[in-house]
């Protein structure tokens, strides 16, 4: 059998120690020890071979590779000399091994070489290192090693905790509020409720500012597939910005039961009487009704509208008695308080010609008409069975060309007063009806007027600006007061029957209340109303005050003042009366009381006038 | 003199960041370092237009007392030590004088924040009280690979103090309350009375974003590690448990020492091992056979008595619920995530094991007949062992968070499971309270409504289809009934008008003002709203809307419940009428 014996052969090369290159061109690479040709294998060993190799041998690991080039010798320890003399035998003799290097000390040098002089003089380099180091040392630019430290890196903090070290700066520390907890939404697996149903989806389109939930809810089936949260180190990083980063302040979380804010006040069902329900509505003007008033006796109702007409109404009845066309819009009615004397006072614009059959029409370029009933100045009592028939009693003024917005009378009924529109120039004019003679009380003018009005006791003269009330003393000819309202443009006012309170309305839908023995502010300011407030009014006898607005509502309020100085004014809002429907974007245009009974009279933009008991 | 003068008063509280920093002669990042270090953040002035000298432009203020109490921080010096360590460092390297670098390497100046913590927190309940933060971001840290993003020593740092903490959780048992959010794993545990509360994220490797400075993160990082060990060091004390940490000996033997080596290098291995939480930690001096004290009882009257017993009853509930997996043995498929669930059932008393080959720490086999139950993640399971309950992990959240163990038959492998609530939700009146809750406190009171109610659910849809079918003939029979007992009715009814009419206009009347008193008294509410003032009316106006929003969010939600549950039941009967057809 060949290949054992092929196997066993030994076919070690007898060449020698030469370059193998010199049998590149050679189908052979030396010869064995018979002096047989060795020829290359047949092809050399690939990466495959190897690797059948490495997996089949299990002594390949301890293979010499290399000499023998067709075959790996294995390594074992024993036969490493015998096989360093196979290969060179012949070529170099046996030689003894000495180890002149060992960790035995000999007595004699390894040469015989004396030693150098260098070897016994102290070297100057190394002197000028040493030097310098020293130097360093000294200088302290070196330090010595550290020893290690032994001691243990965590041990008892708190052993001697002082509760009441706390340092300076703890005063005004403020801890970083908790992270919030989760709720259901978060879960991996939440009720379906919480699910963002497809509309609120948006999500997504949100800023993430914006968000309510800093996530996207969402279901998983199992625990295993839930995946990693992509954002949960910003999370954790954004958290760390605030803490350091985010200015704190110390908030009082305000902790109150909504209703305990609501004021204390009494019921108003324990302040009756005051007009809750609408009575009557009296039907006919066919525009808005800018203006009303009531006759004295409270008997009769006087209204002026922007159709051009003056209305009379018997209250009981809204029967409209008479209808006298003006030809222009009425700007503001006023009766006559004195009960002696029937007279209405309007204030009609410049251009309207007067009524054709009233004989005293000649100065009919006159603004301003004083409607006499009877003619003025016979004080006769009215027969009250009959209707009034008015006719107009022209007023002389010496401004003919200004518009009039406002008339209003003096209590005792002889002088009256009236607004023009005429900025920069004289505004307010003071009438004496007995005496057919007008004056203009200020030298200068106080700014833009809106409403002026009588004391109803003392020679007092209100006078509404823009934004203050100014009170003239009439007989001294001095200001004696200035009242800041709080509001941005007064639209009207009225003055209690006692005459130490003031009330105000204005655009910016306010009503101040100001008491003018406290204080030149206002008392309270009342935010009832949405829009604009148009006109406001007190009763006479009972202790009551109205608001109008634009918002088409009627508040009623009980204002009352005592006649201790210490106690201050006791302001309850009673009613919210409605009925006027809106239009044009005016709602209740004039508001005024019944001077006997708690009755409320109201005209709006709707064209009607309202009576509310 | 000197314009406006902002020489006193708030304006001179308060000191801007720049200026800060210029007092405090330090580069911005250092700045940072420090109050991250120290605590000190901005405040936000009232008046910020005065403490700004008039300006508005938007700076953060910090306090001066705060930034004079930095003045003599030691570890200021140190940060400029380091500053000029680092300069020589780099000239020797530039040099290329190793011996030098050498040198400078070992005397490289190192700082400790020990002083730091005692400062910030003079009491121990006052750093357990912020322990929050510390504990999220040390289990975050201890999640990172080793690579780069941060120092090894520091994630494996993290890595040693949560598993610690963790150790301390479950020796002192004081767990309550777990919860699997699509975040990460929220868990708060009680400790001396405070509630602490740390979220983990899932074990995954981190996707690690571009847009975060991992320097400010590894700064809070370093001043945490200090707080959580000393914190450690101190729980561990007062639970007389070895600090390092030591496995119980006991527990040390049953643990195979073949096991490890395979497992981790020696090095590794006994973090390893604590970090497997299934052996107990030993303690210093041994335990007493039981510890409890017996409370004193005082003889107390009135409302202290039943505060005292409201008192027991809790901590009565609270021992139980210690106990809740007392004598369970769970065994924990490969497939659940291994280290939440070994801490949260170890924590409540359970025993539990897993796969050897799964985490060093096993304590028994899976072929173990006294396992009673097998947490299992999959759809099916191929080979059930008779004796224990296969169930999903979902269970045991539930369970926990329950304070009871929960009915097994809703967790079973491959069912759909019930939603997972949070358990950090206290409803409050007039909150959405969704209907797995209110079941879950009927279950707590001890009442079992879920079997009859599915019961009767079913029923009720039975009848509902048998309805829907009879409808047509019920109909024309009801009406014919109808009529005839309408004649019936109205003779009876005209013999009764005279006393009835009364009786009804009584009740109208009645009604009425019923009606008209609630209408009159939502008038005067309104009507004294208007009196309010400006101020009390806007906040009084805030709280009124905050109330409407809840109520109409707890409204939406309910109906888009009963929606889901409209739908659920048609398709339900849909499938049921096709398994019939």
């Amino acid at each position: 059998h060949p290949f054992p014996s092929v196997f066993l052969r030994d076919i070690r090369n007898t060449v020698g120690n030469i370059p193998m290159e010199w049998y590149q061109d050679f189908p052979h690479v030396g010869y064995d020890l018979d002096g047989r040709r060795i020829f290359k294998p047949l092809r050399s060993k690939d990466e495959l071979d190897l690797f059948l190799e490495k997996m089949e041998n299990p002594e390949y690991w301890s293979a010499i590779p290399g000499k023998p080039r067709d075959r790996s010798v294995p390594w074992d320890g024993g036969s490493a000399v015998k096989s360093h003399r196979g290969f060179g035998d012949g070529i170099c003799g046996e030689l003894p091994a000495v180890d002149f290097f060992s960790h035995e000390v000999r007595i004699h040098p390894v040469t015989n070489r004396p030693a150098d002089k260098r070897s016994f003089i102290p070297s100057l380099v190394e002197k000028e290192k040493v030097s310098k180091l020293v130097h360093a040392i000294k200088m302290g630019w070196i330090q010595p090693r550290k020893p290690k430290e032994n001691v243990p890196t965590f041990y008892d903090l708190w052993a001697q905790e002082d509760p009441n070290s706390i340092l300076g700066r703890h005063k005004m520390h403020v801890p970083a509020p908790k992270i919030p907890l989760p709720g259901h939404a978060e879960s991996y697996n939440p009720p379906p409720e919480f699910l963002l149903s497809p509309e609120e989806l948006s999500w997504e389109q949100q800023e993430p500012s914006e968000r309510r939930l800093n996530f996207l809810p969402r279901r998983f089936p199992s625990l295993r597939a839930v995946p990693a949260y992509p954002r949960f180190i910003h999370e954790r990083f954004e958290r760390c910005l605030d803490l350091y980063l985010c200015p704190r302040q110390r908030k009082m979380r305000v902790n109150v039961d909504p209703e305990d804010l609501i004021p204390k006040l009494p019921k108003p069902r324990d302040l009756q009487p005051f007009p809750t329900t609408q009575a009557l509505i009296y039907r006919g003007h066919s525009s808005l009704v800018r203006t009303l008033s009531v006759s004295p006796s409270g008997q009769w109702l006087v209204s002026g509208s922007d159709d051009g007409t003056l209305r009379f109404w018997e209250v009981i009845s809204a029967r409209c008695l008479r209808t006298v066309p003006v030809g222009s819009a009425v700007k503001s009615v006023a009766w006559n308080p004195n009960p002696n004397v029937c007279l209405v006072a309007a204030a009609i614009p410049p251009w309207i010609p007067l009524d054709p059959f009233n004989p005293a029409c000649l100065w009919d370029q006159l603004p301003q008409l004083l409607l006499g009933i009877p003619p003025f100045p016979i004080p006769s009592p009215f027969p009250p069975q009959r209707a009034p028939i008015p006719f107009p009693i022209p007023f002389p003024i010496p401004f003919p060309f200004q518009p009039v917005t406002q008339v209003t009378w003096h209590a005792k009924g002889d002088y009256w007063a009236s607004v023009l529109r005429n900025p920069g120039g004289r505004q307010v004019l003071i009438h004496q009806s007995s005496r057919r003679w007008s004056q203009d009380p200020f030298r200068k003018s106080p700014g833009m007027i809106q409403c002026v009005r009588f004391h109803p006791i003392r020679p007092y003269f209100l006078v509404a600006s823009q934004r203050s009330v100014r009170i003239y003393n009439l007989l001294r000819q001095e200001l004696t007061k200035k009242l800041q309202s709080n509001c941005q443009w007064i639209s009207s006012m009225a003055v209690h029957p006692g005459g130490d309170n003031v009330i105000c309305g204005s655009y910016d839908s306010k009503l101040a209340w100001f008491d003018l023995d406290l204080s030149t502010r206002p008392y309270r300011l009342l935010r009832h109303h949405r829009r604009a407030l148009r006109a406001v009014s007190f009763h006479r006898r009972y202790p009551l005050f109205a608001s109008a607005s634009d918002d088409g509502t009627v508040i009623v309020c009980h204002g009352m003042v005592y006649n201790d100085l210490l106690q201050n004014a006791l302001l309850v809002p009673l009613k919210v009366l409605k009925g006027h429907v809106p239009t044009l974007d005016l709602g209740v245009l004039d508001v005024a009381f019944h001077p006997q009974q708690p009755w409320l009279f109201s005209s709006g933009a709707d064209g009607t006038v309202r009576l509310y008991t | 003199p000197g314009g406006l003068g902002y020489e006193r008063g708030a304006a001179t509280n308060y000191i801007t960041r720049n200026r800060a920093r210029k007092k405090l002669q330090l580069s911005l990042p250092d700045f940072r370092r420090l109050c991250i270090l120290k605590g000190i953040y901005p405040h936000e002035p009232k008046h910020k237009k005065k403490v700004n000298k008039g300006s508005t432009a938007p700076r953060t203020f910090y306090l001066l007392k705060d930034i004079k109490f930095l003045l003599h921080e030691p570890i200021v010096n140190k940060f400029r030590e380091y500053k000029v360590f680092v300069r020589k460092l780099r000239k020797a390297y530039g040099k290329s004088e190793w011996g030098t670098v050498e040198r400078l390497k070992d005397n490289k100046p190192t700082y400790k924040l020990d002083h730091i913590v005692k400062e910030r927190y003079p009491t121990f309940i006052d750093a357990l009280r912020d322990l929050d933060d510390a504990l999220s971001m040390c289990f975050l840290f201890s999640t990172f690979p080793r690579t780069g993003k941060c120092h090894v020593q520091t994630i494996q740092l993290c890595r040693r103090l949560a598993v610690e903490f963790q150790n301390y959780v479950i020796a002192s048992r004081s767990l309550r309350k777990v919860f699997l959010s699509i975040k990460g794993i929220y868990y708060q545990a009680e400790v001396l009375g405070q509630p602490i509360t740390w979220i983990t994220p899932y074990t995954f490797s981190h996707d690690h974003p571009t847009d975060v400075d991992y320097r400010v993160m590894a700064t809070f990082t370093e001043f945490y590690t200090t707080l959580l060990g000393f914190v450690n060091f101190r729980l561990y004390q007062s639970l007389n448990l070895l600090y390092p940490p030591k496995i119980d000996s006991q527990a040390e033997d049953e643990l195979k020492p073949a096991e490890g080596k395979e497992y981790a290098m020696d090095s590794e291995s006994y973090l390893e091992r604590l970090s497997a939480l299934s052996a107990s930690l030993a303690r210093a001096v041994a335990p007493a056979h039981e510890d409890e004290v017996e409370m004193d009882e005082f003889p107390v009257e009135g409302e202290t008595a039943e505060l005292m017993d409201a008192k027991k009853k809790e901590q009565e509930a609270l021992e139980k619920h210690k106990k809740l997996f007392e004598g369970l043995r769970f065994f924990l498929n490969r497939e659940v995530p291994r280290e939440p669930l070994a801490f949260v059932i170890r924590c409540f008393g359970g025993q539990v094991s897993w796969d050897k080959s799964l985490c060093i720490g096993a304590t028994y086999d899976a072929t173990d007949p006294s396992i009673t139950h097998h947490i299992i993640d999959r759809p099916r399971v191929d080979k059930q062992v008779v004796g224990r309950y296969y169930l999903q992990p979902q269970w045991v959240f539930d369970s926990v968070n329950a304070k009871l163990c929960l009915p097994v038959a809703d967790y079973f492998p491959g069912l759909l499971l019930p939603p997972h609530l949070s358990p950090f939700v206290m409803e409050k009146e007039g909150d959405y309270v969704p209907p797995e809750k209110l079941k879950l406190l009927a279950l707590q009171r001890g009442e079992n409504p879920g079997a009859g109610n599915e019961e009767s659910e079913e029923e009720e849809e039975e009848e509902e289809e048998e309805e829907g079918d009879n409808d047509k003939e019920e109909e024309e029979e009801e009406d014919e009934s109808e009529k005839e007992e309408e004649m019936k009715l109205q003779k009876m009814e005209e013999q009764k008008m005279g006393e009835q009419k009364t009786e009804e206009q009584k009740s109208q009347t009645n009604k009425d003002k019923q009606r008209l008193e609630q209408e009159q008294q939502s008038e005067e509410k309104r009507l004294a709203i208007m009196m309010m003032k400006k101020r009390e009316k806007y906040l009084y106006k805030k709280i009124m809307f905050g109330k409407k929003r809840k109520i109409r969010e707890a409204n939406k939600l309910a109906e888009k419940r009963k929606a889901h549950d409209a739908a659920l039941k048609e398709q339900k009967k849909k499938s049921k009428k096709a398994r019939q057809v």
